[in-house]
């Protein structure tokens, strides 16, 4: 009868280094979800009626909420960072002028590119005023 | 050869996680802090009658539907991977499990947005 050997693995492998790193980052992805669940349930108020959207607006307003949400913001960080220390090794190597761009310009330049995007959104949301 | 449908859920995952990378930290500091309390934003951005307005316009409707299901998406990868490394069940009892979540919302959110109208 084969037997073959299986190494002991520690069930809490995911929770300690190196792997928590990993671990960490793919929590950012339930962040990013339960938000994604939040706005669903926003529009779904909206779809009702406007005593459901305006009982989700206040929900939005409650304790529970804006905790909840700065932990979302956290994670949205955190997302971008993890996000653009990833993006060199998943895409091909970039060559500009005959010379391989460095990785860290790549993350670097992402990291950048997302703080304007989300800057545009953010002064889009502030100067409008209805 | 037999095509695999992985590349389809990285496709979603990547496109989920790039919108979240690019526009994340502000959705959630507009619609989660800064409207909710009034802080430096006009709260009526979000008031019914706007949201129902941004809601029927077609670009609106694809706003949402892409930023609510791609953001599903890309966290339905993320937890099936995790899941799967931990050993935490069948491999395809969990993929049904993330991504039927994720199929779950997309699916919620356009029939929502078909009942809102144009």
């Amino acid at each position: 009868m084969r037997r073959p050997y299986l190494r002991p693995i520690d069930s809490l492998w995911w929770a300690k280094p190196p792997y928590l790193a990993y671990t960490l980052r793919e929590a950012a992805g339930i962040a990013i979800a339960a938000y994604a669940l939040v706005l669903l349930a926003g529009v779904i108020c909206l779809a009702l009626d406007e005593n459901a959207y305006s009982a989700w607006l206040r929900f939005l307003a409650s304790r529970w909420s804006l905790a909840l949400h700065a932990i979302f913001l956290i994670a949205m960080l955190f997302h971008v960072w993890t996000w653009f220390a990833i993006m060199p090794k998943t895409m091909p190597r970039l060559v500009i002028g005959g010379r391989y761009v460095e990785p860290r310009f790549i993350t670097a330049a992402g990291i950048v590119i997302a703080a304007l995007a989300s800057f545009v959104l953010l002064a889009i949301a502030l100067w409008v005023r209805p | 050869m037999k095509r695999s449908v992985t590349p389809v859920f990285w496709l979603m995952f990547g496109a989920g996680g790039i919108i979240a990378a690019l526009f994340g930290p502000a959705l959630v500091l507009i619609t989660g802090l800064l409207v909710p309390t009034g802080v430096g934003v006009n709260p009526a951005i979000m008031d019914y009658v706007h949201t129902i307005a941004f809601a029927r316009h077609p670009l609106g409707k694809l706003v949402l539907l892409a930023v609510i299901s791609l953001f599903a998406w890309h966290g339905a990868e993320r937890i099936y991977l995790t899941l799967k490394d931990m050993h935490l069940g069948r491999k395809l009892t969990l993929a049904w499990l993330s991504y039927g979540s994720a199929g779950a919302v997309t699916l919620a959110t356009a029939a929502a947005l078909l009942a809102i109208g144009f």
